[in-house]
C-alpha cells in the first residue's frame, strides 16, 4: 500500500475533489470521496486486507487449516454472473465458533467471517463476488481448530461484452 | 437471325418475370400464423420447457443457471424495488387522483395486456409510456425511462400480473398492423458492425452459450420484466435491455420509447401471448 | 426514510432460520466510473443480529460480499412472535438498524 504524507493527500484530495466539480459529479461521488474510512468496531481489517489465504487465516485466527470430509461447501459450477455467485457453507462439526469464506483469486482472499455463538447452527449462506475462476475455501473453527473443503467456480465474462 | 429472335425472347420473358414479379401482392400480414409458427418452433426445440417456464429465460433452458436463480429468488433483490413502487402507486398526485384513475382495474393484474394500440393517437403505448401519459395528465412531470422510479412502477404493476398469460390484441386497423410488423422486421433483420438481429441469438442461439451467458429463448423473454440484473447492480426495464443489448452488439442504440423499441415489444409480447407474467425478475 | 434492511425470519419448533437483505451499494474499491475514476471501496464490515438484546449470530464483510448483500442463517432459542434486530456498520461509519418478527 502506498504511503503518502498528509500534505500531499491532502493536495490530491482537494484536485479531485475539483476535478470532481467540474465534472458535474460533486453531488454524486464526492460525498464518498471527502468520507474518511472509519473501520467499525470488531472488523478484522488485517484479515481482510490481506492479499493471501496463509495470510488471512494467520491474521484471523492465528491457525492453519487442514481439509475436512466433515465441512460442506456448495457453489454452481459456472458463475451466472461473477458479480452475485451463491454461496452456502455447513458442517457436522461439533463446537463450531467461526465460519469464513476465501476467494484466493479476489485481490483480497478474505471474503467474509461469520461469528457463531451458542445458539448458532453450523451453516451459513450468502453471495460473494469473484473476480476470476477461482477455488472457494470454506473454513470452519471448531474446538479450537481449523477445517475447510473446496470447490472450483467458474467465472468468465457475460456474453454480450458489455 | 435466329439469334436475334432468341435474344428477344429472352428479353420478352425477362420482362414477363419483372411484370408478374412487380404485379404479385406482397404477403398479407397474418400475425396469428406467424404466432403459431413462432411458439411451435420453441416448443419443439426445447420440448421439456412448460408453458410458464417460458417466462423464465435462461433458467428454464439450464440446470445450473437455474440453480442459481432459485438460490437468489429465496430473497429476490428486487424487493425494494417493489416496496418503493408500492408506495409510489399508491400515493396521491398534486392533484389528488392517482394512477389507479388512469388504468383498467386501477391498474392492478393488467400489465399482461401491454403493449396495445391505441386508435386514436395510432401508436403502440407501452406499460411504461401509460405511466408517464397519466402523469402528465394530472399535472405531474414524466419520469425518465429504463431505471429509477419506473422501474419500481411497472415491477408493483408486474407484480400484480404475476402467473397472468400474456394476451396483447393486435386490431384489425391498419396502423396496428403496420406495427406489429415493423417490429417483427426489427427482430428479424441484421443490424450493425457485428450484423446480429435479434433472432440470431434469441431464436437460432436459443439455450446456447455466449460467453458465460445462456441465451433466452425469444418466446416468454418479455415475461420477466422488469428485472434486477446482477451485471447492473440495479433494476431496469425492457427498453433499457433493448438499449443495452444495442449497444453490445455493436449496432445503434435508440432512444428509449424509440418507435422500432415499442413495435419490437409489441411484436414480442404477442408472439408470447400465452405465456405466463413471470416479472419482476432476476437476471445474471 | 425506509430502512435499508428487509428480515424474514421463520421459527420451527425451537430453530429460527433468518434471511435479510439489506439495500448497500458495496463498492469494492475497485471499479471506476463511466469517467474513469475510481470509486471509493463502500461496503459494510459488520451486520450483527440480537435476539433479547443477546447477539445470536456477526457477519463480518470485506469488499467481496455482492451489491445489496444478503445472508442467511439460522439459530436455536427463540419462538414465533419474538424480535429480531439487526445493525449493519459501514466503512465510513455509516450505520442502519431494524426489527423484524419471528413468524
Amino acid at each position: 500500500m502506498r504511503v503518502s504524507s498528509p500534505a500531499s493527500m491532502e493536495a490530491t484530495r482537494r484536485t479531485t475533489l475539483r476535478l470532481l466539480a467540474a465534472l458535474g459529479l460533486y453531488g454524486v461521488i464526492a460525498p464518498s470521496a471527502r468520507a474518511a474510512v472509519v473501520n467499525a468496531p470488531g472488523w478484522p481489517e488485517a484479515a481482510f486486507k490481506a492479499a493471501n489465504q496463509e495470510a488471512a487465516l494467520k491474521a484471523l485466527y492465528g491457525k492453519t487449516l487442514e481439509m475436512s470430509d466433515k465441512v460442506s461447501i456448495e457453489t454452481p459450477d459456472i458463475a451466472e454472473n461473477g458479480a452475485v455467485v451463491p454461496v452456502s457453507v455447513s458442517t457436522t462439526l461439533p463446537g463450531v465458533t467461526s465460519i469464513s469464506i476465501l476467494v484466493p483469486e479476489n485481490p483480497f482472499a478474505l471474503a467474509a467471517s461469520y461469528t457463531m455463538t451458542d445458539a448458532s447452527l453450523a451453516q451459513v449462506s450468502c453471495r460473494l463476488k469473484m473476480a476470476k475462476t477461482t477455488k472457494v475455501i470454506a473454513v470452519v473453527e471448531a474446538g479450537g481448530k481449523l477445517y475447510a473443503a473446496a470447490n472450483d467456480v467458474k467465472v468468465t465474462l457475460g456474453g454480450c461484452g458489455g | 437471325m435466329r439469334r436475334r429472335l432468341t435474344l428477344l425472347k429472352a428479353a420478352a420473358a425477362c420482362c414477363a418475370l419483372v411484370l408478374l414479379g412487380a404485379a404479385e401482392a406482397p404477403k398479407p400480414s397474418d400475425p396469428k400464423a406467424d404466432q403459431a409458427a413462432f411458439q411451435a418452433y420453441f416448443r419443439a426445440k426445447f420440448p421439456k420447457v412448460k408453458t410458464e417456464d417460458f417466462g423464465n429465460g435462461p433458467y428454464a433452458v439450464n440446470e445450473g443457471m437455474r440453480k442459481q436463480w432459485e438460490e437468489i429468488m429465496q430473497f429476490p433483490p428486487y424487493d425494494f424495488a417493489l416496496d418503493e413502487g408500492k408506495t409510489e402507486f399508491e400515493a396521491k398526485f398534486a392533484n389528488g387522483k392517482s394512477y389507479a384513475d388512469c388504468f383498467d382495474n386501477g391498474g392492478i393484474g393488467i400489465r399482461q395486456t401491454y403493449p396495445r394500440f391505441d386508435a386514436k393517437t395510432g401508436q403502440i403505448v407501452t406499460l411504461d409510456m401509460a405511466i408517464n401519459q397519466c402523469r402528465v395528465q394530472n399535472g405531474e412531470k414524466p419520469l425518465p425511462y429504463q431505471t429509477g422510479l419506473m422501474t419500481s412502477i411497472t415491477a408493483y404493476m408486474a407484480e400484480s400480473s404475476r402467473g397472468k398469460p400474456f394476451s396483447i390484441e393486435i386490431p384489425d386497423d391498419p396502423r396496428a398492423l403496420a406495427a406489429y410488423e415493423k417490429g417483427k422486421e426489427f427482430f428479424y433483420s441484421r443490424k450493425g458492425q457485428l450484423g446480429f438481429a435479434c433472432a440470431s441469438c434469441h431464436v437460432t442461439g436459443s439455450g446456447e452459450r455466449l460467453r458465460g451467458d445462456i441465451l433466452a429463448p425469444a418466446l416468454g423473454i418479455l415475461a420477466a420484466f422488469p428485472i434486477y440484473r446482477s451485471d447492473w447492480g440495479s433494476m431496469g426495464t425492457i427498453d433499457r435491455r433493448f438499449t443495452s443489448c444495442s449497444a453490445q452488439t455493436r449496432a445503434v442504440p435508440l432512444a428509449p420509447q424509440d418507435e422500432n423499441y415499442r413495435a419490437l415489444e409489441y411484436f414480442l409480447s404477442y408472439m408470447s401471448n400465452g405465456i405466463p407474467i413471470t416479472g419482476p425478475g432476476t437476471r445474471p | 426514510m425506509a430502512s435499508t434492511i428487509r428480515i424474514r425470519a421463520i421459527a420451527t419448533g425451537d430453530t429460527t432460520e433468518v434471511q435479510a437483505l439489506i439495500r448497500h451499494p458495496m463498492d469494492s474499491g475497485f471499479v471506476k466510473d463511466a469517467n474513469g475514476v475510481l470509486i471509493p471501496a463502500h461496503h459494510i464490515q459488520t451486520v450483527t443480529f440480537t435476539h433479547n438484546d443477546k447477539t445470536v449470530f456477526t457477519a463480518l464483510w470485506g469488499p467481496a460480499v455482492s451489491k445489496d448483500p444478503y445472508i442467511k442463517f439460522s439459530f436455536k432459542g427463540a419462538a414465533k412472535g419474538d424480535m429480531l434486530k439487526a445493525v449493519w456498520v459501514d466503512n465510513f461509519g455509516q450505520t442502519d438498524q431494524d426489527q423484524g418478527k419471528i413468524a
